[in-house]
């Protein structure tokens, strides 16, 4: 099932400079599979070597954080949007 | 309410219904009215307790100039407090922050060190961290300081048990952590199955765009495990909702707000009853520059996008 990804600018070296790119899978972490067959390189940046979200990234599926879902087992459908952006802090 | 000075003014905030933004009569929302504060922020509430907090434990003495790096409203609410008991001030901000926030720092006799405004504050902490290796700055560093979560348990959270015994959701803005791990952890303890929900703003790609994955920024005083939900919200969204409170019930808050309302809404779709607390952090008086309530949506989106305005 295609999904919207969404990519930050620090990532579109990966991507050919491309911001969205669609990807296929039944979850988040499929998604980003998905992507890495691609775009060589881009899983690695996002998931650690444990199999983890790296922390100083966050993921959302449409806007919702997926750590407050089910991390990178967060479902996804048709036509959703995935948004990756590094981590900010305000204040 | 009588206080001795004006930091005896700060917190104790109304909660006030917002039943006409609520999609059915069984959700009731209400607003934590946090611009009534002396500095027009709920900021002034971590002002007070770290600046205090400091003194209490000898960390800050007379010849040490207080240093933050801040978005704004710290700054300004540390400002306040810095003049009203006789310390130097210096607060290292974004250089793309709103022109209110330069004019109230310096009314209350700061002093401004900018910092790269695409690097928003993460730019300013590296500033800040660099500055106060000179033992003459004393940081409170609000990312850092538990005086910060403490002043949300102790004042905010408790404000809210005693006015609204019987809240369900909690809604707040993610900035520091300050606000939804203290009162988040409050209400908690109040009612466990209280669902505590943060609000987080689409920031301009600019601000996004310089940030190294590796070199992201997570606050210490964070607690994740308090969160139960977290949303991204876009400026347009954000404004939209801002307005909303201004139009239909007379509100006059800052931009985060609406990025909260609209955080709340999103929440309850699917609710059948609840009483939800939507923690409004400021005052719209910081925003008038920005265009936020006037013409084109899109437009003042685009303009918000561009500008801190967390």
């Amino acid at each position: 099932m295609p999904v919207r990804v969404k990519v930050p600018t620090i990532l579109r070296a990966h991507t050919d400079g491309e911001g969205q790119v669609d990807g296929e899978g039944a979850t988040v972490r499929e998604v980003l599979d998905d992507l890495e067959g691609r775009y060589p390189g881009i899983r690695a940046r996002l998931v650690t070597d444990d199999g983890a979200l790296h922390r100083f990234v966050n993921v959302y599926v449409n806007d919702e954080d997926v750590r407050y879902l089910g991390s990178l087992e967060t479902e996804v459908s048709d036509g959703d949007v995935v948004s990756i952006l590094p981590a900010v802090a305000g204040g | 309410m009588r206080a001795d000075d004006i930091l005896g003014a700060v917190g104790n905030t109304p909660l006030v219904g917002i039943q006409r933004l609520s999609p059915t009569p069984s959700v009731r929302l209400w607003a934590k009215l946090e611009g009534q504060n002396p500095t027009g922020s709920l900021k002034d509430r971590i002002a007070v307790s770290m600046i205090e907090d400091a003194e209490r434990s000898g960390e800050l003495t007379p010849d040490r100039t207080i240093l933050e790096p801040t978005s704004g409203n710290t700054g300004i609410a540390l400002a306040l407090v810095a003049r009203r008991k006789g310390y130097r001030m210096l607060a290292v901000l974004p250089d793309n922050a709103s022109e209110e926030r330069l004019r109230l720092l310096e009314l209350y006799g700061a002093e401004i060190v900018p910092s790269p405004g695409e690097k928003g504050t993460n730019g300013a902490i590296e500033v800040a961290r660099r500055l106060a290796q000179d033992p003459r700055y004393f940081m409170p560093f609000q990312y850092g300081n538990p005086a910060n979560p403490r002043a949300h348990y102790d004042g905010t959270g408790a404000e809210i048990v005693r006015d609204l015994p019987e809240v369900t959701h909690f809604v707040a803005g993610l900035g520091t952590g300050g606000t939804l791990t203290g009162a988040g952890r409050r209400l908690k303890e109040h009612r466990p199955d209280i669902a505590v929900v943060a609000a987080e703003p689409e920031l301009g790609e600019l601000v996004y765009g310089l940030r190294s994955l590796d070199e992201g920024f997570i606050p210490p005083i964070l607690d994740e495990s308090v969160l139960d939900r977290k949303f991204l919200v876009s400026s347009e969204d954000a404004l939209r909702a801002t307005r909303e409170l201004a139009e239909r019930e007379g509100i006059f808050a800052g931009i985060s707000s609406g990025a909260v309302l609209h955080a709340a809404r999103r929440v309850v779709a699917d609710v059948d009853r609840a009483d939800v607390v939507c923690l409004l952090a400021d005052g719209g008086w910081k925003y008038l520059s920005t265009e936020a309530w006037a013409g084109d949506l899109e437009r003042a989106a685009k303009k918000v996008g561009e500008t801190l305005w967390w």
